[in-house]
């Protein structure tokens, strides 16, 4: 018969139509039994409203509502200062150059300087520029950083009133704590730092099996 | 339905034609180096004699210090097996070659482009004009002496980066007024677009206006009296919801009958191909993101595999898996959104792509939380990945591909392959038969519809393709309908290689040797090529030993299944434009490079 194909069709979008509903009134009947309230605003909602198991409605009512971003999640890069015990930051960032020179559009400026006193130079860069505006989120400069200085963050949200120079950020406004990027990616951070005391057990067995052969 | 190619031995290179085919002797070149006035008779021996009917790629090289331009051409056979590279050597100051299009019309477009971006002019070719760039344009932009307007250096890093640190707009530093030069007898102000006049003027003619031809041979509307129709062109695009971009097709209208159609592309053009070779091997994996950015993860396999032939390496066992999963999780995202798209072009409205994009969305998910990003995956390293699935993400896959994403394509078949309004819009029209699809190169589905078992994961197995049970989908009938068809069954296909990889998929390493910034790639040329979801993605390399690729050219499927529109669109509608440009499956990101 002509048209039952559109008619089988239209079953399906019959379908997709009552799925939200259903889903609604499974929300509506665990809220009143003491759930954590409704199929909207709640992370635990946002779950299964995106998970594998999902149905009926998708999507998200952002900005009230925000997907969770996975710890992989690469945004505008941001440079890491450790605070030692007395309170003063130390940057990771030892100016090597690899980031700027692994960044595929360019967009890393790095000022490097020399103490004046001893003439020697100095490993924490003066300036470090990034241009947001051309940077492509690749990742690479993270990736290859060997001293884990430069990280690709979480914060999604850069939107500004001013075009120009204002996205050109500088090392004030790139650095962030090493605890943030210990919250946002603990799972590296963890797998990092393992290296790290490692390595640092390493150096000092070394050392002390030096000490003992002198 | 299916069948499996059989693979041919290939001829040596020596036995092609002794005395005018010359093997290429450069450290790691191959293939055979032809006269260019003994081309053609070559090529034409290829085709009749030696079964390599596919055309897969035409692209040029300039050898700037050896005042040398050399053509390179790669022929395929469809019946399977290695395929074959013959080049010509042309002087730089005036590089003509014979076109190869009265043997294989698939070089229509890929001329063209090397036309525009090299030069090199192709003798006997119909419709010679420039393709990507603008018409005004002077110069030719991938000759190695051409600097663009933001010039710094030859090859990245720049040395001001790092350890100068000079920061700077570069808008600021070239204001743009200054920044354009003119050819001497070129005024902008009264500048007309000739080519448009010549394109016009390329289109076929009514032969007959008011006569008897295209779908409708009887137009007296049973009263007797003939309509008087004239020949009108028009032009659809660049901007229209329809053309899936920036995009413009210039038809030549009979009444409403399609008499002849020209594509006219390049809006979106950023010279991929000319950054790429600005860049060093690695920097160029984030672009190729940029190219078909449905298919990210496809074109980072098909660069990593053309580097790694290269540098003669391979990636570990577990790497392998993920870069099958991976692909084949892409070819199911990019089928489900062309699938929604070819109906939001019949005139679905937003329905069946809204349900095909929740799908989507979850493939998504599991490619954020693997490389970092939904679209933008830049997840394959020479020799491996950049990093390994983190925990939990291998069973959300299992869970997908076993359980939710065979039942919603089971569900969007039952949702639209019987709709008597797909079927009538989409049966029989956009007819492209056998032999025109090999002849005019086309690749992917849009080859596979017409009725060519032609897979590059089965003709010639990348990675390890050659362990998986799966069928190579054929569909006989070439129109819009079999197109459709066969995508829905091809990504029940990658589901079964899914099921097959996230069974298999060993422990172990991702990456070969250690991760490295800068790798070191030999001097020599590859072709590296992938199965894309819209078809055969080549990137043709090649290394001088330095830090940047001396060439870096992509063979992008959506660009060259391109030269067979105008082949499906003549004698059907206009409205039939819309919807066999949605069964092509182009994305502009990778049509205009």
């Amino acid at each position: 018969m002509y048209g039952l194909g559109i008619v089988r069709g239209l079953g399906v979008t019959l379908k997709h139509f009552l799925a939200t509903y259903v889903d609604d009134l499974r929300w509506f009947f665990e809220r009143i039994s003491g759930g954590s309230g409704g199929r909207y605003y709640n992370p635990e909602a946002l779950k299964a409203r995106q998970g594998t198991k999902a149905r009926g409605v998708f999507t998200v009512q952002y900005p009230e509502e925000k997907l969770p971003v996975p710890e992989e999640f690469r945004f505008v890069p941001f440079l890491i200062y450790d605070t030692d015990a007395a309170g003063v930051q130390h940057d990771r960032c030892t100016s090597c150059g690899i980031c700027a020179k692994v960044c595929p559009p360019q967009c890393i400026w790095i000022v490097r300087s020399n103490d004046p006193a001893s003439g020697r130079p100095i490993p924490e860069p003066t300036e470090f520029f990034i241009d947001i505006d051309i940077c492509m989120n690749c990742g690479l400069c993270a990736e290859y950083c060997p001293f884990d200085a430069i990280k690709m963050d979480h914060d999604y949200e850069l939107a500004s009133f001013d075009r120009m120079n204002h996205h050109i950020f500088n090392k004030e406004r790139l650095s962030k704590p090493a605890s943030y990027y210990a919250s946002i990616r603990p799972r590296n951070n963890a797998a990092e730092e393992a290296a790290r005391a490692a390595k640092e057990a390493a150096k000092e067995a070394a050392r002390e099996a030096k000490a003992e052969s002198a | 339905m299916t069948e499996t190619p059989v693979t041919t031995a290939a001829p040596s290179p020596e036995t092609l034609m002794p005395g005018v085919a010359v093997p290429d002797t450069r450290a790691g070149y191959s293939g055979v180096i032809v006269p260019a006035d003994r081309l053609l008779d070559f090529a034409r021996a290829l085709r009749d004699q030696h079964g390599y009917d596919y055309l897969s790629s035409v692209t040029g090289v300039d050898y700037f210090p050896e005042n040398n331009l050399e053509v390179v051409y790669h022929v395929y056979s469809t019946s399977g097996g290695p395929g074959l590279v013959f080049k010509t050597q042309l002087p730089r100051a005036d590089p003509v070659a014979p076109s190869l299009f009265s043997i294989y019309p698939g070089v229509e477009f890929q001329e063209r482009e090397a036309w525009d971006l090299l030069g090199i002019r192709f003798a006997g070719h119909p419709d010679l004009r420039r393709i990507l760039m603008w018409e005004g344009f002077a110069g030719h932009p991938l000759r190695k002496d051409w600097h663009e307007a933001y010039f710094e250096e030859e090859g990245k890093p720049f040395k001001n980066r790092w350890p100068e640190g000079n920061v700077y707009r570069i808008e600021d530093k070239v204001p743009f007024e200054d920044n354009l030069t003119y050819p001497p007898d070129f005024d902008p102000e009264s500048w007309t677009p000739e080519t448009d006049a010549a394109l016009y003027a390329g289109l076929a003619k009514v032969e007959n206006p008011g006569g008897h031809r295209g779908a409708s041979p009887d137009r007296s509307g049973g009263d007797g009296h003939a309509i008087d129709t004239d020949q009108l062109v028009i032009n659809l695009g660049p901007q229209h919801p329809s053309t899936h971009g920036v995009f413009r097709v210039v038809l030549s209208l009979d009444g409403e009958t399609i008499v002849d159609l020209k594509p006219v592309m390049g809006y979106l053009h950023r010279n991929h191909e000319k950054i790429g070779e600005r860049n060093t091997f690695l920097m160029n994996m984030p672009f190729t993101d940029r190219l078909d950015y449905f298919c990210s993860m496809g074109n980072n396999f098909g660069y990593a595999l053309a580097v790694e032939k290269l540098m003669n390496i391979k990636p570990p066992e577990r790497a392998e898996y993920i870069r099958v999963i991976m692909a084949e999780l892409t070819r199911i995202v990019n089928h489900l959104a062309t699938i929604g798209f070819l109906l939001n072009d019949l005139g679905a409205f937003f329905t069946p792509i809204i349900y095909a994009f929740g799908e989507r969305e979850l493939i998504l998910d599991v490619f954020e939380a693997v490389s970092g990003s939904r679209m933008m995956c830049n997840y394959f390293r020479f020799g491996g990945l950049a990093r390994d699935l983190p925990p939990g993400v291998l069973d959300t896959i299992r869970e997908l591909v076993t359980d939710r994403l065979p039942r919603r394509i089971d569900e969007i078949d039952a949702y639209l392959t019987n709709n008597e309004i797909v079927r009538t819009r989409s049966i029989g029209v956009g007819v492209l038969t056998r032999d025109r699809a090999i002849a005019l190169s086309a690749a992917g589905p849009v080859l596979r519809a017409s009725g060519v078992a032609y897979d590059v994961r089965r003709a010639e197995p990348y990675g390890i393709y050659e362990r998986f049970d799966f069928d190579v989908v054929t569909r006989t009938g070439g129109d819009i309908y079999d197109r459709y068809l066969l995508r829905l069954e091809e990504m029940r296909q990658s589901l079964r290689i899914l099921q097959q990889a996230v069974r298999d998929i060993p422990e172990g390493p991702i990456q070969t040797g250690k991760a490295q910034y800068q790798v070191r790639v030999p001097a020599g040329e590859s072709y590296g090529r992938v199965e894309n979801p819209k078809g055969e993605l080549g990137f043709y390399i090649i290394s001088t030993g330095k830090p940047n690729p001396w060439r870096y050219h992509v063979r992008a499927p959506s660009f060259i299944n391109l030269t067979a529109l105008g082949e499906m669109c003549r004698g059907t509608k206009v409205a039939d434009v819309v919807a066999t440009l949605g069964s092509i499956d182009i994305v502009l990101g990778e049509v205009d490079r």
